[in-house]
C-alpha cells in the first residue's frame, strides 16, 4: 500500500457514460493483484471530501487504468481531469481474488455492468496460472458493454440488444448446469442483487465462488470501520481490508 | 530555519508536538505504519476501547455530506483485553505518546477498562469518551449531564495518576457547564469536540442513509462549530483544552491554538491523508518560524476577541 500523487494520462470513452482513466504509477502497476482496488482523492478540496474506491481495471507497464461511469460528484470530477493533472491515489488495497489455488481449472468470470472492472486483471492472472477462462458479461444494453482485455466472452443484455436476452446469471447458469467447464470456480462482481443470484447458483451447483464487493467506504484500509460486511458466522468483516473479495460462503449479502 | 519548540506537557506526559490523531480515525496505529512515520505524530489516541469487543452498527455506517462525513460506526473495537494482548506490544514501542480512549455503558465499565489498562506498560494517558452519539452505551447520556460527567471523572481520577482527558460532546446547550464539572473533579484536560449529531436522507428510497438514522458529523463542515465550542470552553476552565473538529490544514490547527486550544487532534482528514497530522505539525512550525515565534505554545489563547476585523485575504 502506497499513497502517491499520480499524473493523469487521459480518459477514453468505453461505453455510454462509461470512461476509462489512465494514470502513471510504476509501483501500483507492479504491486496490484487481480481484485485489488485503489482509493482515489479526485480533487484537492473539501468537496467531495472523501476518497472514492475503484477496482484496478488494467495495467500496462507503468500505466494503471480504472473504469467508471459518471454517477456522482466524485466520478464527475474524475471525468473533468485533464492529461497532466494529478490525482492522489492510495493502493493497492484489499484482498485479491484467490486465483493461484489448485482447487480449480476453469475460472468462470461473471460480471454485471461495471462489475467487469476487476476482470481484465483476473483474466491475465488466470492465464498466467495456466487456468482456462470463460467470461459471462452482462450489461443493460449493447451500448454499455465494456469487453476489452477479456477472453471467451459470452454476452447478455437486459434489453436483448446484444447477446443473450436476460440476466448474466441466467446465462451462466445454462453452461454451469450442463457442467460445460472442467473444475470451475466462479469469480463474480456486480450489483448486490446479481451477486445474490450468483451465490444461489454457486450453492445449488456446488461450485466454489468468490465475489468482489463494492460499497461506500472512507479510508480504504481499515481505520474508519465504515464498510461492514455481514459474516455468516456473526459479526462483521470490513469490505476494504478483509475484502473486497470474499468467499461467498463467508458472508451474507 | 530556527528550531521552533513544539512539544508540550500534559499531566506529566510529554507530547512531542501539539498535533495528535483523534480516536477512531487512526485505528490502533499499526494499520497506518506503511503510510506515515508514526513517531512524528504528537500523540496517538486509540479507537474507543470497551470492556468487551463490539461488532459495531450494521451497514450503512458512513455517508459523505457537503465538506463532511457522517458516521455511525457504533464503537466497533476489539475490546480492552485483546487490545492489551495484540496492540499494546506495538504501541509501547512507538516513539510517541499513546492515549487510550475508553467508552462504556456504565461507570463501573469505564472504571474496569481503565483499571485493566493501568496494569500494563504502553498507555501514557486516557481520553474518556462520554460523547459518542451513535450507541446507547456510548456515554452520551453521561456527557450531556453535569452530575454524570462529574461522577465519572471523580471515579476515574481515583484510579490513575496518568493524564485524564474528558472528551466532550457539542450536542448540549452549554458545553462550558459540562467542562466545569469535569474540571472540578480533577480532569487534566478536555477534548473539544466529538461529532455533531447529523442525518442524511436518500430521496429515492425515502429512507435515512445511515442504519441508525442519525450519526455523527465530522470534517471541514463542523470546524466553525468546533472553534466556537473551544472558545466557549477555554473561557470557562483553567485546564488545557484539546481542539478537534474538521482540522485538515496547518491554518485550521492554528485557528484552534490561537482560540485557546493547547493542542489539536486531526480526525476525518486521516481517512483522506493518513500523514495529515505530520504535515500539519510541520506547517505549524513553519508558520511560527516565519512569525518569529520560538515556541508554538506562545500562540495558545492569543485570540484578540475585541475586534472582528481581519486581513482582506481571508475574505478574498
Amino acid at each position: 500500500m502506497i499513497q502517491e500523487l499520480c499524473v493523469v494520462l487521459g480518459h477514453r470513452p468505453a461505453g455510454e457514460n462509461i470512461f476509462t482513466l489512465g494514470f502513471t504509477s510504476p509501483a501500483i502497476a507492479r504491486m496490484t493483484r487481480a481484485g485489488q482496488f485503489l482509493n482515489i482523492k479526485v480533487g484537492g478540496g473539501a468537496d467531495p471530501l472523501l476518497r472514492r474506491p475503484f477496482s484496478v481495471y488494467h495495467t500496462d507497464g507503468a500505466v494503471v487504468e480504472i473504469v467508471f461511469n459518471v454517477i456522482g460528484r466524485g466520478t464527475a470530477a474524475l471525468c473533468r481531469k485533464q492529461p497532466g493533472e494529478t490525482i492522489d491515489v492510495l493502493g493497492p488495497l484489499g484482498v485479491p481474488f484467490g486465483i493461484e489455488t489448485p482447487d480449480f481449472e476453469t475460472g468462470v468470470l461473471v460480471a454485471g455492468g461495471l462489475g467487469v472492472a476487476p476482470m481484465p486483471l483476473a483474466t491475465r492472472a488466470l492465464r498466467a496460472s495456466g487456468k482456462q477462462v470463460v467470461t459471462f458479461l452482462g450489461a443493460h444494453n449493447a451500448g454499455s458493454i465494456v469487453a476489452a482485455h477479456l477472453l471467451n466472452v459470452r454476452l447478455s443484455t437486459d434489453d436483448g440488444s446484444s447477446g443473450f436476452h436476460g440476466t448474466v446469471v441466467d446465462l451462466a447458469r445454462q453452461s454451469l448446469a450442463r457442467r460445460e467447464f472442467r473444475r470451475p470456480k466462479i469469480f463474480a462482481c456486480g450489483p448486490t442483487a446479481m451477486l445474490r443470484a450468483v451465490a444461489r447458483l454457486a450453492e445449488e451447483l456446488e461450485i466454489a465462488c468468490e465475489v468482489s464487493l463494492e460499497g461506500p467506504m472512507a479510508c480504504g484500509f481499515g481505520i474508519c470501520q465504515g464498510c461492514p460486511v455481514e459474516l455468516a458466522g456473526g459479526g462483521y468483516a470490513l469490505m476494504c481490508k478483509d475484502g473486497p473479495v470474499f468467499d461467498i460462503r463467508r458472508i451474507i449479502l | 530555519m530556527t528550531i521552533v519548540r513544539s512539544s508540550f506537557t500534559l499531566g506529566g506526559v510529554v507530547f512531542k508536538n501539539r498535533v495528535l490523531v483523534a480516536s477512531g480515525t487512526f485505528g490502533y496505529g499499526d494499520e497506518c505504519a506503511d503510510l506515515v512515520d508514526v513517531s512524528r505524530i504528537g500523540g496517538l489516541i486509540t479507537k474507543s476501547l470497551s470492556l468487551n469487543p463490539r461488532d459495531g452498527n450494521p451497514p450503512r455506517r458512513i455517508a459523505g455530506t457537503a465538506s463532511g462525513m457522517l458516521n455511525s460506526i457504533g464503537l466497533a473495537n476489539i475490546g480492552a483485553r485483546r487490545f492489551i494482548a495484540e496492540k499494546l506490544p506495538y504501541l509501547s514501542r512507538v516513539d510517541t505518546a499513546v492515549v487510550a480512549n475508553i467508552a462504556a455503558g456504565t461507570v463501573e465499565e469505564y472504571c474496569e477498562v481503565l483499571s485493566l489498562l493501568e496494569q500494563h506498560e504502553g498507555v501514557d494517558g486516557y481520553e474518556i469518551n462520554v460523547s459518542c452519539p451513535n450507541v446507547r452505551e456510548g456515554g452520551l447520556s453521561f456527557g450531556t449531564s453535569c452530575p454524570a460527567t462529574a461522577d465519572i471523572t471523580r471515579r476515574l481520577r481515583a484510579l490513575t495518576r496518568k493524564p485524564l482527558i474528558i472528551k466532550l460532546t457539542p450536542n448540549v446547550t452549554h458545553i462550558s457547564e459540562i467542562a466545569r464539572a469535569a474540571e472540578a473533579e480533577g480532569a487534566d484536560a478536555l477534548s473539544v469536540m466529538n461529532t455533531v449529531i447529523g442525518m442524511a436522507v436518500d430521496v429515492k428510497t425515502r429512507k435515512p442513509v445511515l442504519s441508525t438514522v442519525t450519526g455523527g458529523l465530522s470534517g471541514p463542515a463542523v470546524k466553525p462549530i468546533a472553534l466556537a465550542k473551544v472558545f466557549e470552553v477555554v473561557r470557562a476552565v483553567k485546564i488545557p483544552v484539546i481542539g478537534i473538529g474538521g482540522i485538515c490544514t496547518p491554518t485550521d490547527a492554528l485557528e484552534f491554538l490561537i482560540t485557546g486550544a493547547s493542542a489539536v487532534q486531526v480526525g476525518t482528514q486521516n481517512f483522506i491523508d493518513p500523514a495529515a497530522a505530520v504535515t500539519i505539525a510541520e506547517g505549524i512550525s513553519k508558520f511560527c518560524d516565519e512569525q518569529g515565534i520560538r515556541d508554538v505554545g506562545e500562540l495558545v489563547g492569543t485570540l484578540d476577541a475585541k475586534t472582528g476585523v481581519s486581513v482582506l485575504e481571508s475574505w478574498l
